[in-house]
């Protein structure tokens, strides 16, 4: 019995302390998880990868906080630009692209196919050339002007701003982009080219400058979509 | 100078780049078949093909078709006895005609890309085709009739 005891004493292991610091990190972790599903609804690579510390992550190159506030206040001027003609235009609910500032439905009706480039003779390149013509009611052009294609819309008309932060941070609904890619696609050259539109057509509310820190912005704070109305 | 291949031809014009390329098409080469309606892409009358598509010569720079293939109505059979141009006589199709050449380009794309359109088809692939003088009813025969007389060979 001494013998044990002397074993006892001597052991070099604090189990006691283990196994209350085991419940402790188990509560922890499980309160974690509560608060996070009461946190606007998000579905992201953020959140699977974030295992760094509580309110850092890193996913790929960029570092990434969580700051919901700020994240959700950026979505809002996002939300803005999108739903502006100059980029909702060419993500119509419907089949037909839209058009003008009042996105009426674009005339001799177009429709998307299943490449998003148009069908038969009404192809979008067939009349949108690559770049601009110049003068009132000419097409706007780029090298490679398209709707998103059939297999994944990406529609913004008609979205709520919980609806539109979700789908564009989902990559099977954002056209396979992670993270790093959404990032990048503020400088896409079909988004850019919304802020070249040519003649007789309204920009969007803010400057590409500031579309891009608010998008930035947005993401980089956590990509949150705001609450549901 | 521009080089352009246009209805298996070769050319080499001096055009300024930013020139339609219906202007090219109808003053320097001569080929008039293709109209001038509207000159905003709106109409169809200047449909000419570019490496095989429809595209709106009226907006289309010639430098956008240097080193492509243009074919023009003029073009479209060395014959004329394209499915379209019979299907098109059979059934007495054009009123005044000027819409015409546009309609059989835009349609031609349509038949090369489905043989057998249905009413619908035709509706997409024909929208920006207008025409004054309403022949519509007669295009849409027609199609249907060219794609059997195309599937007869």
């Amino acid at each position: 019995m001494k013998q044990h005891a002397d074993l006892t004493e001597r052991s070099p292991f604090p189990v006691k302390i283990i196994l209350v610091t085991g419940i402790l990190l188990s509560a922890v972790a499980f309160m974690n998880f509560t608060f996070r599903n009461e946190l606007p609804d998000r579905q992201h690579d953020l959140v699977i990868d974030s295992t760094v510390n509580d309110t850092a992550v890193s996913v790929g190159e960029g570092l990434f906080v969580r700051d919901s506030v700020t994240s959700v206040k950026a979505f809002a001027e996002v939300y803005k630009v999108l739903m502006s003609p100059r980029c909702m235009n060419c993500h119509p609910a419907g089949e037909v692209p839209l058009q003008g500032d009042d996105s009426h439905l674009h005339t001799m009706l177009p429709k998307r196919g299943r490449d998003g480039k148009g069908l038969y003779a009404m192809k979008c390149a067939n009349c949108h050339q690559p770049t601009n013509i110049a003068g009132l009611n000419k097409p706007p052009g780029h090298p490679e002007w398209h709707l998103p294609p059939a297999n994944m819309k990406m529609v913004f008309e008609g979205r709520t701003a919980d609806q539109l932060a979700k789908q564009l941070v989902n990559p099977k609904t954002n056209g396979n982009k992670n993270m790093q890619q959404l990032l990048a696609h503020a400088d896409d050259g079909l988004v850019k080219a919304g802020w070249n539109p040519g003649e007789g057509r309204t920009l969007p509310p803010l400057s590409h400058e500031e579309f891009k820190k608010a998008w930035i912005t947005w993401i980089k704070n956590g990509a949150y979509a705001p609450a549901a109305k | 100078m521009v080089q352009l291949t246009i209805n298996k031809k070769s050319y080499n014009l001096d055009v300024d780049p930013d020139t339609p390329l219906l202007w090219v098409l109808r003053d320097i080469v001569g080929l008039v078949g293709t109209k001038y309606g509207c000159g905003v892409a709106q109409c169809g009358a200047c449909v000419v093909h570019l490496n095989g598509e429809a595209v709106r010569s009226c907006v289309t720079k010639v430098s956008r078709a240097e080193g492509q293939k243009v074919m023009t109505i003029e073009g479209l059979s060395e014959t004329n006895d394209h499915p379209l141009q019979k299907a098109w006589l059979e059934l007495d199709v054009s009123q005044c005609g000027y819409c015409q050449a546009g309609q059989i380009m835009s349609a031609a794309v349509l038949l090369r890309e489905n043989k057998k359109p249905t009413d619908q088809d035709i509706n997409d692939a024909m929208a920006g085709n207008i025409c004054r003088c309403g022949t519509y009813l007669r295009i849409r025969e027609a199609i249907h009739l060219a794609a059997s007389i195309q599937q007869k060979g």
